[in-house]
């Protein structure tokens, strides 16, 4: 097994506006298909990314920005913990809600 | 019904403006969210795991029709069509927008309806009896006092900035329906040797990771005195409590630290320096408050309805409901209808727009314009005439609002657990909904009988699992929802704890072990007795030989 600090990462908040989940993207834009979330390998690529969750949230863009672990095999990009899970796709016990039901994706 | 007057409309609409600017100073950057989250939580708006949520406030659980068409509305027009309806009367929007929030506040603010009090460190929304000054048990209906206590309290400067977080629970009734127990303050109504009403105070319960039961601190208080009472254990406190360490905050540990009879005596002492304590809570106010709580006008009724007695006969399922959800009301010819929030295999507390306003409608045509939300996350009529009861049932099924479970197994008290409160460690809801559909057939339900099973998420026990004949805590062992049960709590007013029955079940472990236990209750339990005496009476080992003898 890896080491947790060997994990792939990605930066995770809740934007400011509307509370959603969100990733930090390419070039800074924050998205919330967690698909389209930069990836850190290496650790330190994983602190210069929660730099740049930070910065947004200086910047009053989201709330609370953090590193989440995740597996990215080719097929998908899952968090590790099941709470991030559970942020990613929305409630479990509603299917009809959140972006598991494909609410907020565009 | 209270109806806010000139002061309370003036108070709230300058909150609400308050708190406008600072979400719009929030949103345009000039407050951060370290400046911004103490706030926003004044104002009942949390941060959850999808997203923002707002917590508003039902005073000792009374609603207007008129006051839950608006629920219904904001679920709607800013929310996901539902709300959730909460353990402390309260009701949980899940979606909202921090941008809305403003305008959401101004809408509940139409209907006399707000968020204040429902977080942070002050004195909380005062819960009361559900079925207060309705229920057949009762001495004098509790509510004016739970009133009292909130406009003296969401005003009083001292109480603003507590160690923690502070709830008092009010009961008018010998049967306690309102776990005063496991409150900070728990009052309940009774009469003295001369058959003077005034309150019997309990202090220092609660629940979370140090639950205790709290325990009498005076066996009987002038009504009069009730403030200046109330005020005296606060200042014990704000004195002693600790600030250091949010765990060690509440008051049951200071209680707990000194003692009950010292903290007793120190509470007297403060008691004794206030002058005069009826000045604080002059009769002419008692009164004043009182007439807002007086009953509707109901007619005089014959207490037997042949019609009633005619469906009741005629119609199994109509029979099933009225055995289990209805109570006996104080009036002849009046019943109590409780309308569960837990559908079979559904999401405990949760309604939907639609149903929110059916309920409305219902209590505009057959009930005098009133709603009641209770602890245990289900809703009460509380003035429906028994010729009217078989209509007013049809009306539920069609709104699938009839679940016959009230009290049963299936009526399960549980948090929103992992599915979307961000304190979780594990999913609380989805193991509600599996139990209940376990045990759904309505005929083992009620062989089974009065069974309390409550669920919580955490450590912080939103889901008074403690106080759960059977209780379910969701915990994370090595990245994995993991469950302890404990068994014997009770909320009532033979309030206990719950003890752990043994090791913690994995996910899947839960239901057949919840199986388990209910099994061996009914094979050793004696004729008539409930899960809870069953229990009380051979203690924990038949359930552990069950839960754990194969292992
Ligand atoms: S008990 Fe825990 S998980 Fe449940 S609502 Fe309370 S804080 Fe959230």
């Amino acid at each position: 097994m890896a080491k947790k600090s060997e994990a792939a990462k990605v930066v995770t908040a809740n934007r400011l506006g509307d509370g959603l989940v969100v990733f930090l993207g390419q070039e800074g834009v924050w998205v919330e298909d967690i698909g389209k979330a930069e990836i850190a390998h290496a650790n330190g690529d994983a602190d210069a990314l929660l730099q740049q969750g930070l910065n947004a949230e200086k910047a009053n863009h989201v709330v609370e920005p953090y590193l989440i672990d995740v597996g990215d095999d080719e097929a998908a990009v899952t968090p590790l913990h099941i709470r991030e899970r559970i942020r990613t796709l929305g409630p479990s016990v509603r299917l009809d809600l959140g972006k598991q039901a494909g609410e907020h994706l565009f | 019904m209270y109806r806010y007057d000139e002061f309370d409309i003036n108070f709230v609409n300058a909150r609400v403006d308050q708190f406008r600017d600072q979400i719009s100073r929030r949103l345009n950057g000039d407050l951060t969210e370290e400046q911004f989250k103490p706030l926003r939580l004044m104002n009942g708006l949390y941060l959850q795991l999808h997203a923002y949520m707002l917590r508003v406030a039902i005073p000792y659980g009374t609603l207007s029709s008129r006051q839950m068409r608006q629920l219904a509305f904001i679920a709607e027009r800013f929310d996901k069509d539902y709300g959730h309806f909460t353990t402390r009367q309260n009701i949980q929007f899940n979606w909202p927008k921090l941008e809305d929030m403003a305008d959401i506040l101004t809408h509940l603010a139409d209907v006399e309806m707000h968020a204040i009090q429902t977080s942070g460190n002050c004195i909380r929304n005062v819960t009361a009896d559900h079925w207060a000054g309705v229920a057949a048990d009762e001495v004098e209906d509790p509510r004016p006092y739970a009133e009292l206590l909130r406009q003296w309290s969401s005003v009083h400067p001292e109480f603003t900035f507590l160690p923690r977080k502070f709830k008092i629970a009010v009961t008018g009734a010998p049967n306690d329906r309102a776990a005063v127990a496991f409150h900070d303050i728990g009052l309940k109504v009774k009469e003295n040797e001369d058959g003077e009403a005034g309150f019997e105070v309990l202090a220092g319960g609660g629940m979370g990771r140090t639950p205790v039961v709290g325990v009498t601190i005076r066996d009987w208080l002038r009504k009069k005195d009730l403030l200046a009472y109330v005020e005296a254990i606060m200042r014990v406190y704000n004195l002693h409590g600790r600030r250091d360490n949010k765990y060690k905050a509440r008051i049951k540990i200071l209680v707990m630290d000194l003692g009950a009879d010292e903290f007793r005596r120190q509470v007297d002492e403060e008691f004794a320096k206030i002058d005069a304590p009826e000045v604080l809570l002059p009769e002419e106010e008692i009164q004043r408050i009182s007439a807002y709580f007086a009953p509707p006008d109901c007619e005089k009724l014959d207490d037997n309805d042949s019609t009633l007695d005619g469906h009741l006969k005629e119609n199994t399922a109509f029979r099933l409901w009225h055995d289990t959800n209805i109570a006996t009301h104080k009036i002849p010819g009046y019943a109590i209808v409780n309308i569960s929030l837990k559908p079979i295999g559904g999401i405990p507390g949760d309604a939907n727009s639609a149903q929110m306003r059916i309920v409305a409608e219902l209590a505009e045509r057959y009930n005098h314009d009133e709603i009641r939300v209770n602890y245990e996350q289900n809703l009460v009529l509380p003035y429906v005439r028994k010729s009217d009861l078989f209509q007013v049932w049809q009306e539920l099924v069609d709104a699938e609002l009839a679940t016959d479970n009230l009290g049963l197994v299936t009526d399960i008290i549980c948090c929103p657990g992992l599915d979307y409160c961000a304190l979780a460690t594990a999913r609380s809801i989805p193991i509600a909904q599996e139990i209940s559909n376990h045990f759904s057939d309505a005929g083992k339900q009620r062989e089974i009988g009065d069974l309390k099973i409550k669920i919580s998420g955490c450590i912080n026990a939103c889901g008074h699992h403690h106080a759960g004949h059977i209780g379910i805590l969701g915990l994370e062992k090595r990245g994995q929802e993991y469950y302890q049960i404990t068994l014997g709590g009770s909320g009532d007013e033979n309030a206990a704890i719950g003890a752990i029955v043994g090791p913690g079940f994995s996910y899947a472990e839960v239901v057949p072990a919840v199986d388990k236990i209910v099994d061996t209750y009914m094979d050793l339990r004696e004729e008539g007795e409930t899960f809870l005496e069953a229990y009380r009476r051979v203690g924990a080992a038949p359930f552990k030989e069950a839960l754990y003898a194969a292992h």
